[in-house]
């Protein structure tokens, strides 16, 4: 019961005890991050396949353990590993300094380079350098990622998966996209539209990722690769899955296991820059996205409250739809499924559009709320007088209205202000998303966590205080 | 010489409920009529009706040139409507100050706006109101800042500023102490004196019998029970 209270003590119990003694390899994996790694059997959906089940079935039956997956985000791999949520990462995860810095690695299980994929008519690219000054989609926070952030000409767009890289790819978005061999051969070969470049770029190593203090563990974990190696086991699950190629006689290379060697050259990237640019970046999706929300929101407002009926059928509906349903979905749709219509957004016009149609619909019902909550009296006052409609909330209701809709609508401005961070998942590089990158990549989850919830709070504060300082200017004049 | 006012076989109803049935009036220029009658019997609803706050089913109105029809369409006549209701102005029981303003701009949006006015015009015409009102030292309070009888003298200049042929005023002292209904009647009383037109509104008529002309006592339906010159 000791062990179970105090998890830090769990830790300092060697994996390999606590895995002959359960019988059980528990591993981690992303059963979302696509093929050909760990994803479900399109036939039979709860069944998951990949090349690392295989791998890590055949390990565990070397090790005479049961291999247990267990599924994380794949950007969190890393620090599931390190809470012990599982006792080894097989995962396409790539050696690099940052992340031996935070965990040890396995022996190599496979030598992977970087595949650029373009569209089938594109003769222009045939290079790495010829990606200069192009947009180039990749998965984020993966090594393809950094290579091309670190190469610094080159419009580096971070995908949560491949298959929008492709798409966006097939549809113009994109003018290329680099990713690992293994995902190009699965999602990129078999497509007409597509075709993958023979000038491999980069070249890095997956690795099974196992905790410092779990020496025994991956002794044997190695132990075990070495004789799959050396059996020809992974060869043939990697002839099995068309990822087998020249470079993995390599595996069977001695020199070639110290992964320590691995990208001894890893830039840090400046993520002190890149989260200032994120920060800017959130500044301007919610200042825009606002001013459509304030916009687009009056307009439906009035709709509702002096629009015919055909008119208030069209604005309640949109109202409704648009506030029960998510706006993750309301983004997803509006960038990925616009294009099968024909349409295409750019990112940034997705971002700015969705974040902005969507809190219309809690302004409209703000200003409505605002303008109803005013007494009578005041449009008959104002009407007697002989002012016209336009008038009457022109000078006298619209400004008194803006007193009672100015705090509700402040918190509406500081909500959207957070929620630019799902933009993040239509590649806009915001400040979650620049925050993400950056912790990933080192691991300093806590330090950059505290910078970005800083950041946040100091472009947030300063719009409490004006609502406040509104609020209190009650005799505000119109003229 | 012609009615200012012509109310024709007015009707008026909330649904089943008929306020006004069949109602015939006519207003000289000058008068100081005082329409008295129990609460709730539809004095308001007739002055209200007067200037189109309120649509109703039967009848006409008649206000100098200008037709107010039963059931017309609000948006094709709104210009009539407007016509009217600048010819007419209109004191609320509640006052209905714009409280968001200073009491000279709640005297001058409207001159500005409606009449077009230039601001120095409006403004100098506000101050000499205020004068008349004695207001003049609270030109530049709000009216959350001021009494009962200073809201609705304010009030009572603000329907002026729009140099109305003819006054409603639906009980005007309704909401006030005693001794502030005195102060808006003195007001009152000033401006019978110049000669403006006026309607009242009351359910409080001693208050008020002193200024009139003319007093009609509604029963039910708006009957005219009484009618006579003074």
């Amino acid at each position: 019961m000791w062990v179970f209270c105090f998890p830090v003590l769990a830790h300092s119990e060697e994996a390999w005890d606590r895995v002959q003694k359960t019988g059980e390899l528990r591993w981690g994996g992303d059963a979302a991050g696509g093929a050909p790694y760990v994803f479900p059997d399109a036939d039979q959906p709860d069944n998951l396949i990949g090349f690392e089940i295989d791998l890590v079935e055949a390990l565990a039956k070397k090790l005479g353990v049961q291999a247990k997956f267990v599924s994380v985000q794949w950007d969190q791999l890393v620090p599931a590993l390190l809470r012990d949520d599982f006792d080894a990462v097989f995962n396409g995860l790539e050696v690099t300094q940052d992340r031996l810095a935070a965990i040890d690695f396995s022996i190599p299980y496979y030598f992977f380079s970087e595949q650029i994929t373009v569209r089938a008519e594109n003769n222009a690219i045939r290079t790495f350098n010829d990606l200069h000054g192009k947009k180039v989609g990749t998965l984020s926070a993966t090594l393809a990622h950094k290579i091309l952030e670190d190469d610094g000409n080159i419009t580096a767009v971070g995908y949560p998966s491949p298959v929008e890289a492709y798409r966006d790819l097939e549809i113009g978005r994109l003018d290329a996209v680099f990713m690992d061999v293994p995902i190009a051969a699965f999602y990129a070969a078999g497509n007409p539209k597509l075709k993958n470049l023979s000038d491999l770029a980069g070249e890095g190593i997956y690795a099974a990722g196992v905790r410092k203090d779990s020496p025994q563990l991956k002794m044997k974990i190695n132990e075990a690769l070495i004789q799959l190696i050396q059996s020809g086991e992974l060869k043939e699950i990697y002839l099995k899955w068309n990822m087998w190629n020249e470079k993995q006689d390599k595996l069977a290379d001695p020199k070639q296991w110290d992964v320590k060697r691995a990208h001894e050259k890893n830039p840090v990237m400046k993520f002190s820059k890149l989260l200032l640019l994120g920060a800017g970046m959130t500044l301007i999706l919610s200042f825009l996205s606002m001013a459509i929300a304030v916009i687009v929101g009056s307009a439906i407002c009035a709709g509702k409250l002096y629009g015919n009926f055909f008119v208030r059928a069209v604005c309640n509906v949109y109202v409704e739809v648009v506030r029960g349903t998510p706006l993750l979905i309301q983004l997803y749709l509006l960038y990925y499924g616009l294009p099968n219509l024909g349409i295409q957004l750019p990112a940034f016009a997705a971002a700015v559009l969705g974040l902005g149609f969507n809190y219309a619909a809690y302004e409209a019902e703000i200003y409505r709320a605002g303008l109803l909550s005013l007494p009578k009296g005041q449009e008959e006052a104002a009407r007697s007088l002989g002012m016209t409609g336009w008038q009457a909330h022109r000078f006298v209701l619209v400004p008194q209205a803006v007193r009672t809709i100015l705090p509700p609508s402040t918190n509406d401005f500081i909500a959207l202000f957070k929620d630019t961070s799902l933009v993040s998942i239509i590649t806009v590089m915001e400040l979650t998303r620049a925050y993400t990158t950056a912790a990933t990549t080192t691991y300093r989850f806590l330090e950059l966590g505290l910078a970005t919830a800083a950041l946040y709070f100091l472009m947030s504060f300063p719009l409490s205080l004006w609502s406040r300082r509104m609020e209190n200017q009650k005799h505000a004049s119109v003229h | 010489m012609l009615p200012y006012i012509k109310i024709k076989n007015l009707g008026k109803s909330y649904g089943k409920n008929e306020i006004i049935r069949d109602l015939s009036l006519d207003i000289n220029s000058g008068e100081v009529i005082v329409f008295k009658g129990p609460s709730g019997i539809g004095k308001s609803t007739l002055l209200r009706s007067l200037t189109y706050l309120e649509p109703f089913q039967k009848g006409s109105i008649e206000v100098g040139k200008y037709v107010l029809n039963a059931n017309l369409d609000r948006r094709k006549e709104r210009e009539t409507i407007r016509a009217v209701r600048t010819q007419l102005g209109f004191v609320f029981q509640f006052f209905n100050l714009f409280p968001h303003l200073t009491v000279i701009e709640n005297l001058t949006l409207a001159p500005i706006q409606v009449l077009r006015k230039s601001k120095e015009e409006a403004l100098e015409d506000a101050q000499k109101l205020l004068k008349k009102v004695g207001l003049e030292e609270k030109a530049n309070f709000h009216p959350e800042q001021l009494s009962g009888g200073q809201r609705q003298r304010v009030g009572i200049a603000r329907a002026l500023a729009m140099k109305p042929k003819a006054i409603l005023f639906d009980e005007p002292t309704s909401s006030l102490d005693p001794e502030m209904k005195g102060e808006i009647v003195r007001a009152m009383s000033d401006l019978a004196s110049e000669g403006m037109t006026m309607l009242i509104v009351t359910h409080e008529p001693a208050v008020v019998e002193g200024i009139a002309s003319r007093i009609v006592s509604f029963g039910a339906g708006l009957e005219v029970l009484s009618d006579t010159a003074r």
